[in-house]
């Protein structure tokens, strides 16, 4: 004799609504197993099987997967944080003032999404430390690997613009000291090696495009919030997209190949 | 001392500690795996080389690693504030400026080299470089699990540039640069009127009394003929390093091209620390001085 609550379960999952949704039974079966990997678009990025090697966390130091989750994190909380931020020099600041005294859970948000950007250029670091230490950029994998030098561009300048849109000296300076650097390029800058030679001033030099001005100011605070907040992040998100495809078609993680004996 | 503990405690300090004890931990946890499995005839990877079910095997080891990223970054973000200083005021230069964290190898870098080497040259080489090591390193060996043996100069390559170029240089910008940013030790007052007398000179200048500038405040052709000779000299090091060994069947297999590239980069890399030590010993500035640029 069944208890109530199973005999509802029961009826529950012969409904045309639940069999929609979700399309096996949670029997602890090898093909149960298999289905809840392929059935599922996120879980589906993982292949149904793979090597007992590659799910010790000694072997990839689980960094990539950490990054990526990170990134999640700093979208969440990045989203929430634009409710309450305006990108004009007239208001950021008090904006960010606003955040932390008045704003519920204002600031565990803000300390969230600084810290898990820091913490994501730590990762992305180690892990190509980790990529690098197993070998695992050489055949079949040397374009993945170069899709990952781009990530780690991207998260440092994810980094860097989200550094200046808090407005306050710390972020200003910082960029600025940064930012200078783009006077020197060479062509390009107005003090870099043949830079006025080619007629480049500061007024139209490329630290001129970048800042939308002469010195690190409002406009600056515009594009970088632009930069921050829309077009580095949809890059990363495409350049993601392809890096875990990729891990897929390549073969999933590297290991040792067995079949020739070279290990 | 308490000095040493605020600045390793400032908030936006941490994650430079936490980055110093992580990269630590894990190159002597991965040169540990590798040691290990360079003693014995079957890597521990290929003793693991079975199949397993993603469902549970790997999903359970990412949601309890997700659960702990999650609790340790909900805590910190409990502990500790994000800092917010005064309001941007362009009028008002602190001192020291820094760099966010990240970049701090390179801002001091800056310190040895003109910004257009130390602020575009460098870091566009470390981008073509680091997308270039999958095409350069053409060893087999080495693909998918740790090993120290059969990659040698990779490894220590890398090593060098990440651990001592790049993560070193960050925590010395970030702990022992003060204001003016002159060395400071980390448990020493940050003494914003400390002068430091530098009276720098050109290699040229140094080691055979050739002047950069000429009496009319020109440049001295000899001395430019010094420098290039001096930068092309360290360059063709590598020329002549292929003469002596291209014989051998590394450098056969890697071919001209790329071996160009191998050595352009790597005597580039190892040039960073040579110029350091010449500044820092010999208070040495420029090797090569020209109109248009200097090195
Ligand atoms: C936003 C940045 C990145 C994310 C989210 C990311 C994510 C991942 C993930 C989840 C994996 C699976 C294995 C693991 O966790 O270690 C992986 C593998 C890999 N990543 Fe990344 N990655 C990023 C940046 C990089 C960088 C900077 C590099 C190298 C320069 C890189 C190169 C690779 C390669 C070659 C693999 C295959 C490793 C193997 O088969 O053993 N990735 N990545």
């Amino acid at each position: 004799m069944l208890g109530i609550v199973e005999q509802l379960r029961d009826k529950m999952q012969r409904t045309e609504v639940y069999k929609s949704i979700f399309r096996h039974s949670y029997q602890d079966t090898q093909r149960n197993r298999a289905l809840q990997i392929l059935d599922n678009v996120f879980l589906h990025l993982h292949p149904v099987r793979i090597s007992r090697h590659a799910t010790n966390i000694g072997f990839t130091w689980g960094m990539g997967g950490i990054t990526f989750l990170l990134f999640i994190i700093l979208t969440v909380t990045g989203v929430i944080l634009m409710f309450y931020y305006r990108p004009a020099a007239e208001y950021a600041y008090d904006d960010m003032k606003y955040l932390m005294n008045d704003v519920a859970f204002g600031p565990l948000m803000r300390n969230m999404h600084r810290w898990a950007a820091h913490a994501m250029v730590i990762t992305v670091m180690l892990h190509m430390f980790r990529v690098f230490l197993t070998g695992s950029y050489k055949a079949p994998r040397q374009f993945n690997w170069v899709i990952g030098v781009f990530l780690l561009t991207l998260t440092l300048f994810l980094s860097f613009t989200g550094y200046l849109l808090p407005w306050d000296q710390l972020a200003i300076w910082a960029v600025t000291v940064g930012t200078n650097m783009a006077r020197a390029t060479p062509f390009l800058g107005s003090e870099g090696p043949f830079g006025p030679e080619l007629g480049m001033r500061i007024d139209n030099d490329v630290r001129f495009v970048l800042l939308g001005g002469t010195q690190v100011g409002p406009p600056t605070l515009l594009r970088f919030y632009v930069l921050h907040c829309i077009f580095l992040p949809l890059i990363a998100a495409v350049l993601m997209t392809v890096h875990f495809w990729r891990i897929r078609k390549d073969g999933g993680i590297s290991g040792p190949d067995v079949s020739t004996k070279k290990f | 001392m308490e000095h040493l503990l605020k600045i390793m405690t400032k908030p936006d300090n941490i994650p430079i500690v936490l980055m110093l004890g992580l990269t630590i931990f894990y190159t002597w946890f991965a040169a540990r795996k590798g040691l290990k499995n360079d003693r014995q005839e079957v890597s521990e990877e290929a003793k693991q080389a079975d199949k397993v079910q993603v469902w549970p095997y790997l999903v359970k080891v990412e949601f309890l690693g997700a659960l702990l990223v999650m609790a340790i970054l909900t805590f910190w973000s409990f502990g500790i504030d994000a800092p917010l200083e005064q309001s941007a005021n362009p009028t008002l230069t602190p001192n020291p400026s820094k760099a966010p964290w990240y970049f701090l190898g390179l801002q001091e870098m800056l310190v040895y080299f003109d910004p257009w080497i130390a602020g575009v040259l460098v870091p566009s080489l470390i981008v073509f470089g680091l997308c270039a090591i999958p095409y350069i390193d053409i060893n087999p060996k080495g693909n998918g699990y740790y090993t120290f043996k059969e990659r040698k100069f990779a490894i220590l390559t890398f090593e060098f540039g990440f651990l001592l170029l790049w993560v070193s240089l960050i925590v010395l910008g970030t702990f022992f640069r003060g204001p003016g940013w002159n060395i400071f030790m980390p448990w020493e007052y940050w003494d914003t009127h400390r002068v430091v007398a530098l009276v720098n000179v050109d290699f040229s200048q140094f080691f055979f009394g050739v002047p950069t500038r000429l009496v009319d405040d020109t440049l001295n052709p000899m001395a430019m003929l010094i420098g290039s000779f001096i930068v092309l000299g360290w360059y063709s090091l590598g020329v002549a390093y292929y003469i002596w060994k291209r014989g051998t069947p590394v450098i056969r297999k890697l071919g001209s091209l790329r071996y160009s590239i191998v050595a352009f980069l790597f005597l580039t890399m190892m040039a960073l620390p040579i110029k350091v030590i010449l500044r820092i010993a010999l208070n040495i500035k420029y090797i090569l001085v020209t109109p248009w640029f200097n090195i």
